[in-house]
């Protein structure tokens, strides 16, 4: 079964790939990129804004589309099988794949590590990829490469169960590599357009600086343990407190290094402050992309990779430090970026970049089961809320500009309540699925006794203000007022298709009960069953335990904040449509400062941007162009030209040189070997 | 017959004194009936034939004929075979041009006839007189041969250049073998490695060892004995080049290194300074000189004269292996040329052949198979892998290290960088230029020859043991 629920998106994602492309083409659909959507410079989804003889012209969805889906949603179905299996005490199993790398003292074999932590994760990863595919068979109707599209998507989702079922950190690292690749081939699928493959190179060289961390934790543990093994490490974690490690000419403490490296790993894949930078270019892909890799799966790899190496941490408190802060840090920062922004795939993509930072934090205070479920939820409804930005990108002829949105209410009822109930579960209303997950995560802040914690508690609860003024926001700005819409783009706004809506309503399902259903389970009375031996905790670590014992302030601050932040949108885009900008005249240095999201990309630029760029250049024009061809290649071929033309002009032709050249020839062989054999 | 054979002890010489007799026997046949230049061709190959059954067939061992003047061994055997299939193939060659171009004489095949019992004497050669004999004959042959086309200036030219340059180097070689015999008091190469071992090698000896080189390396055309050549391959005729690039290289390496094994083994020191000189000079100025060259055949000619450096590596090598290595190049040289030529003798348009670089171009889109072999042997010429061209350079490159010659190997090595350079313009030229006009089809023997010598060269990586195996036991007899 688990193989089926792993090999399955590889086959289809080789089918597709290899046998897809071609049998579209003896379709007889000659593929012109100019019809592609970036040649057209629309944006995201640019079918409806031209002329009208291509505008409607659907390209008829090729099987490779139905295969993988199908196959998707057979994944997904097993997987829900898998997990309920352990929601009623399944025991850990390891399934053997085939022997992989045996060298030296290395061994990594191929193997399933199947215990609750991979079992949600499958759930989250394949429930939310095969919805993401049946959407895409409406949203990407309109794009002559959906072959290539759907073989992307199903090749991230083999690279994401790789990594949440690896057995050891090689095959993690496989699976990491696996999802960047897919990411980097999926935010750059829109070839044509500038700025999608600018993205795609950023997303990746940012990843590359964290995944060079992770490469060396990975490096570290082996030297630790000799041994990358999964259980080998977690089994003699304990031997290892207190141990120092040479890096860098520091003797450091082992454990604290390793587990700083790997959480380096995990900064670049869930962007995190400093290597967040990528996450909000990589929307230049397309909207299910975003939902998938950029929100639901992809980015939550780092939590995982955390909560899965929770023996590690558990044993390097000083670590933990780190990580909360970072977490606190990111979710604080990407809240107040998300303020400001006017781009609606750009607010939800800050909004990911500040729920991730919350898991981590809950992380970092020990309360892994929590953050597991924060994951878990969030999936559900930020997938949601990203599939209906997608849908009023649809509507709205491709336009992502929210100052351009406005009153679509009417058009578009449906989209409108579920991205309602996307909004109400993000901010966490009661009952719905943010709302057990987040609060929980800012009760076990509160509950910690890590030296960061009360500075992470007051950094979560602005940043849940933030996240709820910015998510009505966004909500009242797309939907409410007055359309400010051109009069023939709002002609044309109409509702999506059924195959987009219905993964949407399950998604909107999950949205809503999630929380109440699994919460027990993850973070309620059966949570030290249900996570059984996946996740480890320290005998002094009874987070989940302390953290449903709060002072009451603290369970409703959470609350509070969300009511406020909905009064403050609602005062600004409803009652004052006005306030806004005038408040942004007269903080117009802060408004600028959010705007340009902290000036990062600016910073970045100038410190690391620009002199690689300029070291680039210069070895390229100078050591390669002018020093290497000069003085190698070049310089050798016309050095072999000079002597082919001397050597040829000796060839004269006439009889009495060449009976020249031989008599010197044999004088001086003579006169060579006289004073040769005389020494 | 076969007692007087045996009187003047020359039962061992019976595949010479054949192919010697069978040659006037010819030539009495052609000068007395009109028109029998394709009868003469036939039987000539036949006769050669025969001749290669007499060699194999022959008793086993060292054989030794006319009082030791002239030794049949392994090493003899396996050379004159492949000396006679080289001339047997370049009379195959020559036939359709022959006659196309009207020069088609019953002469021809005999003067290649004699030629090639001069080699096989040259190869047999146990002695300094018997040397001498057989290089004459040989080369009387040759001169002639090179003029075939007398009517054309640049034929006669050539034969005219190598008659007098041949004179000359003939004239250095038996200086040479007379300073020899004067210091040692022997012509028989055996009798003579015993006087030298005996008493201390005079610097009249060193004079005659170094004249004696030079007369050898001006056969195998190698540098600075090696004007001729080019000269010479670019004014004969195309077929009477390929056979000047194939047999008589054959045999004159052959006598190369039994001229140096058998006497001189007790001085290899000193003759080997020599060969390193001679064959680093070859391989650089066979690579270099080729590149400024427009016309293919001169093109070979220099080719020629780099593999003839390669080569020389293995005899200065002077060890059982480096004799191996040589023999093993030397037939892959001989199955490499003749395809090469056979692909050159296509060259042919209907106002006739033509021979520049140029010619080739875009020759793979308007006659893939003639292009594809072309390439084959051009990519096996430079040394690429897995084409047989590789292996000849491997083994001799492998003789050389292990004689410790390191810096001589690794001077090859780049030597053959640079060469690869003309090989693979051609390429180039053939696949991915514009095409010009079209050649006349292949010709069906020149065909079969190329097909078959590239097959060889291509497949010869799955089938190498038994090559390296005789080549092996050729070499073994010489020490």
């Amino acid at each position: 079964m688990y193989q089926l629920i792993v090999f399955l998106p590889l086959i289809g994602a080789i089918l597709a790939g290899l046998l897809g492309t071609n049998a579209f083409r003896m379709m007889g659909k000659t593929i012109d990129a100019g019809h592609g959507h970036g040649a057209h410079g629309g944006g995201d989804h640019d079918d409806h804004g031209h002329d009208d003889d291509h505008a409607h012209h659907a390209y008829p969805t090729p099987w490779a589309a139905y295969l993988t889906s199908g196959l998707l949603v057979i994944s997904a179905v097993l997987s829900w099988v898998a997990f309920w299996q352990f929601m009623h005490e399944g025991t850990p199993i390891k399934v053997e794949v085939l022997r992989w790398v045996s060298s030296g003292a290395l061994n990594a074999d191929w193997a399933f590590r199947i215990d609750t932590l991979t079992a949600v994760m499958l759930v989250v990863v394949n429930t939310v990829s095969s919805l993401v595919h049946i959407y895409s068979i409406g949203y990407m109707s309109h794009d002559p490469h959906q072959p290539r599209f759907f073989a992307y998507l199903s090749l991230f989702t083999f690279a994401m169960l790789m990594l949440v079922t690896s057995d050891n950190l090689l095959q993690m690292f496989f699976g990491w590599e696996g999802v960047g690749l897919a990411s980097y081939l999926l935010i750059g699928f829109w070839y044509q357009k500038p700025s999608a493959n600018a993205a795609a190179i950023k997303a990746f060289i940012v990843n590359r600086v964290g995944d060079f961390g992770f490469a060396l934790g990975i490096f570290a543990v082996f030297v630790a343990f000799g041994s990358i093994e999964l259980d080998t490490i977690f089994s003699q974690a304990g031997a290892q407190v207190g141990k120092t490690m040479q890096f860098l000419n520091w003797q450091v403490d082992a454990l604290t290094l390793m587990c700083l490296l790997l959480f380096m790993g995990a900064m670049g894949k869930s962007a995190q402050f400093l290597l967040h930078t990528w996450l909000p270019d990589a929307m230049e892909g397309p909207t299910p992309v975003s939902a998938l890799i950029h929100a639901a799966t992809m980015v939550t790899a780092g939590v995982f990779l955390v909560a899965r190496m929770s023996p590690l941490f558990e044993l390097a408190p000083h670590a933990r430090e780190v990580v909360i802060v970072v977490g606190a840090v990111t979710a604080f920062f990407a809240a107040t970026v998300g303020l400001v922004q006017n781009d609606i795939k750009r607010v939800i993509a800050y909004s990911t970049c500040s729920q991730l930072g919350y898991m981590f934090v809950a992380l970092g205070v020990g309360a892994y089961g929590v953050a597991i479920f924060h994951l878990f939820t969030h999936a559900f409804f930020k997938a949601l809320l990203f599939l209906g930005s997608g849908s009023v990108i649809h509507a709205m002829s491709g336009e992502q500009d929210m100052r351009k949105m406005g009153g679509l209410a009417p058009h578009i009822r449906i989209t409108w309540v579920l991205m309602l109930i996307g909004t109400l579960a993000l901010t966490g209303f009661p009952y719905t699925a943010g709302y057990f997950s987040k609060d929980a995560v800012i009760e076990s802040a509160f509950v910690s006794h890590a030296g960061a914690a009360s500075f992470a508690f007051v950094l979560l609860i602005i940043a849940a203000f933030c996240t709820s003024f910015y998510s009505w926001r966004l909500a009242f700005m797309t939907f409410n007022g007055k359309p400010r819409a051109s009069q023939e783009v709002m002609s044309h706004v109409h509702e999506s298709p059924q195959v987009m809506l219905v993964p949407l309503y399950l998604l909107a399902i999950g949205a809503l009960l999630a929380g109440i259903v699994f919460a027990p389970y993850f973070i309620g009375h059966d949570e030290v069953q249900f996570w059984a031996s996946a996740i480890f905790r320290g005998a002094e670590n009874k987070i989940v335990e302390e953290m449903h014992h709060v002072p009451a302030w603290v369970k409703w601050s959470p609350f509070v904040a969300m009511v406020l932040g909905f009064a403050l949108a609602y005062q600004f885009y409803i009652r004052r449509p006005d306030l806004p900008g005038k408040l942004a005249e007269q903080h117009w240095p802060l408004y600028q400062f959010l705007l340009n999201k902290w000036y990062f990309d600016e910073l970045y630029d100038f410190i690391f941007v620009n002199p690689a760029k300029w070291l680039g250049r210069f070895l390229w024009k100078r050591g390669d162009g002018w020093f290497i061809d000069g003085f190698g290649p070049d310089g050798v071929s016309a050095r072999v030209v000079d002597v082919t033309q001397r050597v040829v002009r000796l060839q004269t032709g006439y009889l009495f040189h060449y009976a020249f050249a031989m008599l010197i020839g044999v004088a001086a062989l003579v006169t060579w070997f006289m004073f040769g054999s005389v020494h | 017959m076969m007692s007087l054979l045996d009187h003047i002890q020359g039962a061992a010489a019976l595949p010479e004194i054949f192919l010697a007799v069978a040659a006037m026997a010819l030539l009495m046949f052609g000068v007395f009936r009109d028109k029998s230049a394709d009868i003469v061709n036939i039987a000539a190959i036949i006769v050669l034939g025969i001749t290669v059954a007499l060699v194999l067939g022959g008793a086993g061992g060292r054989q030794e004929a006319f009082g030791g003047a002239l030794v049949i061994d392994t090493f003899a055997r396996f050379m004159k075979v492949l000396t006679l299939f080289g001339s047997a193939v370049a009379i195959v060659l020559s036939v359709n041009f022959m006659k196309a171009e009207k020069i088609e004489r019953f002469e021809y095949p005999i003067l290649i006839l004699l030629a090639t019992t001069g080699m096989m004497i040259m190869i047999s050669a146990n002695g300094l007189i018997a040397l001498y004999m057989g290089l004459e004959l040989q080369s009387l042959a040759l001169y002639v041969v090179a003029a075939i086309d007398r009517d054309k200036a640049k034929s006669s030219e050539a034969g005219l250049k190598y008659f007098v340059l041949g004179a000359l180097s003939s004239g250095m070689l038996l200086y040479g073998a007379s300073l020899i015999y004067g210091f040692t008091g022997h012509v028989g190469f055996a009798e003579i490695a015993q006087s030298i071992k005996a008493g201390e090698p005079g610097l009249g000896l060193t004079f005659g060892l170094v004249f004696l080189i030079a007369g050898l390396a001006f056969k195998v055309s190698a540098v600075p004995f090696h004007m001729w050549t080019p000269d010479v391959y670019e004014g004969a005729p195309t077929p009477v080049a390929a056979f000047f690039a194939a047999a008589p290289k054959i045999a004159a390496m052959a006598l190369f290194v039994r001229a140096m094994l058998a006497p001189f083994p007790s001085i290899l020191p000193d003759w080997q300074q020599i060969l390193v000189f001679i064959s680093i000079a070859s391989m650089l100025l066979g690579a270099f000189a080729a590149i400024g060259q427009t016309n293919i055949k001169r093109l070979l000619a220099y080719s020629s004269i780099g593999h003839m450096g390669y080569a020389l590596i293995g005899l200065a090598a002077g060890s059982p292996e480096g004799v191996k290595s040589v023999v093993i190049y030397m037939t892959i040289y001989l199955i490499m040329t003749l395809g090469t030529f056979a692909c050159v003798l296509a060259m042919r348009r209907k106002d006739g052949q033509v021979e520049n670089i140029g010619d080739l171009a875009g020759l793979a889109r308007t006659n893939g198979l003639h292009a594809f072999f072309l390439a084959v042997f051009m990519f096996s010429l430079a040394g690429i892998p897995p084409l047989a061209g590789f292996f000849a350079k491997y083994f001799i490159f492998m003789a050389a290290i292990k004689a410790n010659m390191i810096t001589l190997a690794v001077i090859g090595v780049l030597a053959s960088v640079v060469g690869a350079v003309y090989y693979i313009r051609i390429i180039k030229l053939m696949y991915f230029d514009e095409p010009v006009e079209r050649f006349e089809p292949m010709v069906t023997e020149v065909k079969a020859v190329a097909v078959l010598s590239g097959l060889f060269v291509i497949f010869f990586v799955l089938f190498p043991q038994p090559l390296s195996a005789l080549a092996e036991a050729a070499a073994a007899s010489l020490f």
